[in-house]
């Protein structure tokens, strides 16, 4: 059984972890193409045209990545978390379902339309059908986002003693329970700075093998300007709203990520340290030094009072080592985003961004950064709810299906970790082959002749 | 609206679900099941073509019929996940192949890419197909649940006679679907060699469907009993697969591929009529003496969920109905390959 438990952790992370590459790519890539078509349509410059069609290709492979890997998700559920399934079904059951009703029919529907439509119907269409899959990937992230948001933060429900499970009393509580809409505004803010990065590293390759291309030097400049607006929002004020609301929902995992072991009033700001576990404690830490800080950014009050991780009883803490590092990890790339952001904005300025080849090569360098970082919140924040599966009601330890044995698992751990692993390298293999599609410097020197 | 309205909605919008999943996603898996089938490159790529705006669309309806069952009916969705741990993983990995397979197939012209790819897309296919009839079987028939709601058999034990019968006339089915489809998509000589194929999947389907009546009769007598419980629904859906049944064959003859495609459709759904007729209100019926039987007035979730997920059903539902309907009405016609082809 812990066996098998064990098992299904990782396995659960691996392919969440896995699946969880490609939507942040998809959602800010479909919110840019909403602008890119537009201009296409309105414009008809064959500039725009084209980028629509090179990077429609290039949301069809990560979207068939993201769906391909999405469907594991859902059945997982039911397959390694029956225990938790029957616990929680009656509320998380309906969000994934409202999620598939409302949201995937959307976007995998009007996709197709957009894939294949093109030349077919009129450009408002295509526009309109882009529009949609846009939508329909931020609704999905939507309930999702609500679904994990009442694992963290459980509202709107009572626990039934008879049936052993906890039920549905508030729907609107349970939908818009206390760190939902901060997580949400989080995150598709993240997910459109991974979009930006996303066109932005499609452009900077294909500007380093020719610096005149008209088609990418619009993308640049779309994707480098909401890049940068949203690279700001993703830290203030929606991340710092939302580690505001972590403080004051689940003030263990705010004591983890922060590094915070004594309760302290006056906490100061930790930038860098060493976690040790064994007794929990921070060795040779860097601390910003302004005295109060992190009790002002969490509560407003330089002088609030912040419990520190000794103060929870052992068996409530999360991972410390994890929880830290992974949300250092992310703040520090976050800030490293805006710098390059701002970096290259000033050499656009300066008319000297086409041909900063450095600089160039530092945005493709970050692509996968942005993806890193996403990747370092979302553990930050699930590894920071254990030991719970949800909040203070149903440990994760008991929340796994008992019948399934240990080997079953193990199988279709090493199936999934096999499968994906090939699909990573695969995907990386075609993106780099499309990315560069089309870009014969005469055909494009020809393009911006005409 | 009462709890048991609900609950009755509710596993007829499941049965919906599921039924509609395999009439659409079954002929793009019927598609694929003739992928290898093929004389050339070019037809293959008719193929994928002819699926290529819907196949997802189409997958949801699996996705959706899961999360509606794991909503409305939690302590199911617990029974059915570990039950069939491992088809669920092979399925997953089926479904996933087939995913990739079309979007990675046509992007090199390598012959050794298309050809693992194609071989990936096909199986993916052909598994998915028969893992659905094998599971769809093991509910029929019933499973060892005991009193705690737990599965008390192992992976060798789905794989019975009966489910297995269950699962090959599945794949029977769904590649005369699939094959109506493509003869309804192409043109010439490859739409007569489908309507071809059509017509022999229709003998030995008819075959196969006559012996799972006769295996149902013997070992799961108690479906017939329910059936004939309730004449009315079960005249119906009969009349149905009758008609779709002896209409198909004729219309494949005349070259009416659209008439055989529905008809392929109409025993789908006629089928799953008859299965859910033969069945409510019970979801898994348990063979252990003193086993929990998995029922939808016993085993749902609370009637305020219930509501909530009535609301958004009969307000989402019509909506996703127009617009596939729109989209299947936009690419009506004979494929027609062009540079945003597969």
């Amino acid at each position: 059984m812990d066996d098998a438990l064990f098992l299904s952790r990782l396995q659960f992370a691996i392919t969440i972890g896995f699946h969880f590459l490609f939507p942040p790519i998809t959602i800010g890539l479909a919110w840019l193409l909403v602008f890119v078509e537009w201009k296409a349509w309105k414009t008809g410059r064959v500039d725009w045209v084209n980028a629509g069609k090179l990077f429609a290709k290039l949301l069809a492979l990560t979207f068939a990545l993201g769906v391909a890997s999405g469907i594991v998700m859902e059945f997982q559920f039911g397959t390694n978390w029956a225990e938790y399934s029957k616990y929680v079904g009656d509320i998380f059951g309906s969000l994934l379902a409202f999620e598939a009703v409302i949201a995937f029919f959307l976007e995998s529907t009007f996709l197709g339309l957009y894939l294949f439509g093109r030349g077919r119907v009129p450009k408002w269409v295509t526009w309109i059908s882009v529009l949609m899959v846009a939508v329909g990937a931020t609704i999905s992230a939507f309930w999702i986002l609500v679904a994990n948001s009442w694992q963290q933060t459980p509202a709107g429900y009572i626990l039934n003693e008879t049936t052993g499970r906890a039920e549905l009393q508030d729907f609107m509580a349970a939908v818009f329970n206390p760190s939902m809409l901060p997580r949400f505004f989080h995150t598709m803010t993240a997910c459109l700075v991974c979009g930006c990065f996303f066109m932005a590293a499609v452009a900077a390759y294909r500007l380093r093998k020719n610096p005149d291309s008209g088609l990418d030097r619009k993308t640049m400049v779309t994707a480098l300007v909401v890049g940068m607006v949203s690279s700001i929002l993703v830290a203030f004020p929606t991340g710092h709203v939302h580690a505001q609301q972590v403080a004051r929902t689940q003030p263990e995992k705010f004591a983890a990520i922060e590094g915070l072991y004594e309760t302290q009033s006056g906490a100061p700001l930790v930038a860098f340290g060493l976690v040790k576990t064994q007794p929990p404690e921070l060795k040779a830490e860097v601390r910003v030094p302004i005295p109060g800080l992190l009790s002002w950014l969490a509560f407003g009050d330089p002088d609030a009072e912040i419990k520190g991780i000794n103060d929870f009883p052992e068996d409530e803490r999360p991972p410390l080592w994890l929880t830290f590092v992974s949300f250092h990890n992310m703040v520090i790339l976050g800030l490293w985003f805006q710098l390059l952001l701002f970096l290259a904005l000033i050499q656009l300025w300066r008319k000297k961004l086409w041909t900063s080849r450095k600089l160039l090569m530092a945005i493709i360098i970050t692509m996968p950064l942005t993806l890193a970082a996403t990747q370092f919140g979302w553990v930050a924040a699930e590894v920071g709810r254990q030991p719970w599966a949800v909040y203070k009601l149903l440990r994760t330890a008991d929340a796994g299906s008992v019948t399934v044995p240990a080997e079953q698992v193990l199988f279709s751990l090493i199936l999934f970790s096999v499968i994906y692993s090939a699909l990573l390298a695969l995907y990386l293999f075609l993106l780099k082959r499309e990315a560069g599609h089309g870009l014969e410097p005469a055909a494009e020197a020809k393009e911006v002749a005409a | 609206m009462t709890h048991e309205f609900l609950q009755t909605t509710w596993f007829l919008l499941i049965f919906v679900l599921l039924a509609g999943y395999a009439v659409l996603d079954g002929f793009d898996l019927g598609v694929g099941m003739w992928h290898l089938f093929t004389r050339d490159d070019h037809e293959r790529r008719l193929g994928l073509n002819a699926i290529g705006p819907f196949w997802d669309g189409n997958e949801v309806w699996l996705l959706t019929g899961g999360g509606a069952l794991f909503a409305a009916f939690p302590p199911v969705y617990a029974v059915f996940g570990p039950t069939f741990y491992l088809p669920i993983m092979l399925l997953l990995t089926a479904l996933i192949f087939r995913a990739v397979s079309l979007e990675f197939r046509s992007k090199l012209e390598s012959r050794a890419w298309r050809q693992f790819f194609d071989w990936a897309f096909s199986l993916g296919s052909l598994v998915a197909a028969l893992l659905f009839g094998v599971a769809l079987g093991n509910v029929v028939r019933g499973l060892p649940i005991d009193a705690e709601q737990l599965y008390t058999g192992g992976f060798f034990n789905l794989l019975n006679p009966y489910a297995l019968l269950f699962g090959v006339t599945g794949v029977v089915l769904l590649a005369m679907h699939g094959a109506a489809y493509m003869a309804c998509k192409t043109e010439g000589d490859l739409r007569q060699r489908m309507l071809g194929r059509v017509v022999r999947c229709w003998v030995v389907f008819l075959v196969l469907f006559a012996l799972v009546n006769v295996y149902t009769a013997v070992e799961v007598p108690r479906m017939f009993n329910t059936a004939f419980g309730r004449p009315v629904l079960t005249a119906l859906f009969a009349l149905l697969a009758l008609a779709a049944v002896v209409y198909l064959p004729i219309a494949a003859r005349k070259d009416k591929a659209f008439h055989a495609f529905l008809c392929s459709a109409g025993t789908i759904l006629a089928g799953f009529g008859l299965i859910g007729v033969s069945m409510f209100p019970t979801f898994i019926p348990s063979s252990l003496e003193g086993g929990v039987t998995l029922s939808a007035f016993e085993h749902s979730s609370t009637k305020l969920t219930l509501t909530w997920m009535f609301g958004v059903a009969a307000v989402g539902v019509p909506i996703v109905l127009v617009y596939t309907a729109g989209i299947y009405w936009i690419f009506r016609g004979k494929v027609v390959l062009d540079d945003h082809s597969y």
